[in-house]
């Protein structure tokens, strides 16, 4: 256990020392390391936000239910039975072709036009509110109710929200993408660091080997180093988002007050910042490993 | 204890560097390798501490086998050895005392422990003064004892120095002798490769000689 112990601390030390010994590389791979998984973690964060936003805008979805204007009293009173035992609906409200007539004569100052019209052009309606909110479930029941008879149109309230959901997905696809694509090439970073600390450190490892290290114990330093300098690149990501939201969110709020929304930016979660960190950290100590593991065996004493 | 029967080393597409070399050294004893430059004495010894593998034949050392050696084994078997190599193999970007450190870190020794270890191989060799100096800046002498407390650290019970007085003058090389001496007067058993014959001259130890890969005596 000492002897374990004593071997752990000793990599771990001797990683930290190689890292501090080179300061202006070191920060350099951190930076690159930092600015490369800020973008990625950027938009996974502004994405979030957009999620947050469209559910406080859409609130409760509805569905506008237009019935055929030739359906008959007893026709609209079998929709409404209908309705009343459909298990997607939660509530619903019926307005009559007059009322609605009514409101659209008070509230557009259109009351000439609709005094002057022969008979009511409007239809009689149902809005509906669902008991899903989820857009594949609006989807479905709308589909669903357009198959009843004297139906004949129905308008989905919050079909934009839908839209904003199919690019949210499509975001983070994209974002999906990037990290792979970027996490590839964070690991090609520290695989080439690690590289050429085993080039320059080439006698020491020679040496080593021949006074009875184990492969393990060689590796060990090298895998720390590369731990170490993704969980720190990790952290600069973290900073960068972190700088990044303090700075915009402010003009965003002043903006999103123009169009009426009170919308503030919420920071990376505690959980995703964790996640953030075990990311890069990990990142860093594969790209170590795999650097280690492709060169070391090259270096067998003679 | 070492025992080679039977043992060729032949490098690829080359010729036979060792032909059946068939000898047993007991603990404890000082045995000398010469031979003309070519003869096979490294070979030889780096066969002992598996880092060549032999052709043919069978080599044991304290009761292993180093042909059936793999990975870790290897390593643990050369944690027993002292090697004082013919090319030094000194790093220099760190202290005389960092030198000596090495094999104690690598056996993962406690560091306060270490600290008393390594002053006491670098009193052993003469070397205490200079703990902190560098490597490059100690004379040939100096250097061959740094590598002679690094292979000693560890209180091996076998001590491996392939020409350890290669490119010294008499002197130096004497004191060197007198060194693996004292080391052979508390019980390690030394091994040393030479093709110095002056060294050789007042030695009452046994003499191993090899010309062209054959033992003759």
């Amino acid at each position: 256990m000492s002897v374990w112990l004593s071997h752990h601390s000793y990599a771990f030390a001797l990683a930290l020392k190689r890292l501090v010994r080179t300061p202006f590389a070191s920060l350099l791979s951190i930076a690159v390391i930092g600015i490369t998984l800020s973008l990625p973690a950027g938009i996974y964060m502004l994405l979030g936000n957009l999620q947050v936003f469209s559910g406080q805008v859409s609130g409760a979805p509805q569905l506008s239910l237009f019935l055929a204007s030739d359906a008959s009293r007893d026709e609209v009173a079998q929709i409404g039975s209908r309705l009343k035992r459909h298990p997607q609906v939660a509530s619903f409200q019926f307005v009559p072709k007059d009322s609605a007539l009514q409101q659209l004569k008070q509230s557009s100052g259109l009351a000439d036009v609709v005094d002057s019209l022969a008979q009511n052009p409007l239809p009689d309606a149902f809005v509906i509110n669902a008991r899903s909110a989820a857009p594949e479930a609006l989807e479905l029941l709308r589909a669903e109710l357009q198959q009843w008879p004297k139906i004949e149109h129905i308008q989905l309230d919050s079909a934009w929200a839908k839209r904003l959901d199919a690019l949210l997905s499509l975001g983070r696809m994209v974002v999906s993408m990037l990290a792979v694509l970027l996490s590839f090439a964070l690991v090609a970073v520290t695989f080439n660091t690690i590289r050429l600390q085993i080039l320059t450190q080439r006698d020491e490892i020679e040496v080593s080997k021949l006074i009875g290290a184990t492969n393990g114990f060689i590796r060990r330093p090298f895998l720390y180093f590369g731990a170490t300098q993704g969980m720190a690149g990790g952290g600069a990501a973290w900073l960068i988002i972190a700088l990044g939201v303090h700075l915009i969110d402010g003009p965003l709020a002043d903006l999103a007050q123009l169009y009426t929304f009170d919308f503030h930016l919420y920071y990376l979660s505690p959980e995703d910042s964790v996640s953030l960190l075990l990311f890069s950290t990990w990142l860093g100590w594969l790209g170590a490993w795999l650097s280690v593991a492709s060169h070391l065996w090259q270096i067998e004493p003679k | 204890m070492i025992n080679f029967s039977n043992v060729s080393k032949r490098y690829p597409n080359s010729y036979d560097a060792l032909k059946n070399i068939t000898f047993t050294i007991e603990t404890g004893e000082m045995v000398f390798i010469t031979g003309h430059s070519g003869a096979g004495k490294s070979t030889l010894l780096k066969l002992i501490a598996a880092i060549e593998r032999p052709t043919s034949g069978s080599i044991i050392v304290n009761g292993q086998s180093v042909g059936a050696l793999r990975g870790r084994t290897i390593s643990f078997l050369r944690r027993n050895l002292g090697l004082v190599f013919q090319d030094q193999k000194i790093l220099f970007d760190r202290s005389v005392f960092d030198n000596v450190l090495l094999p104690l870190q690598i056996s993962g020794f406690d560091p306060k422990a270490a600290t008393g270890r390594v002053r006491a191989a670098l009193d052993k060799v003469g070397l205490l003064g200079k703990e902190k100096a560098r490597p490059i800046t100690l004379s040939g002498g100096e250097q061959q004892r740094l590598c002679i407390a690094r292979a000693v650290v560890n209180r091996p019970s076998i001590l491996i120095a392939d020409e350890p007085t290669g490119n010294l003058d008499a002197d130096y090389a004497h004191d060197i002798m007198d060194m693996f001496r004292s080391f052979h007067q508390v019980g390690v058993t030394v091994l040393i490769a030479t093709h110095d014959a002056e060294l050789l001259g007042g030695a009452q130890q046994r003499i191993l000689i090899l010309d062209h890969g054959e033992l003759t005596a």
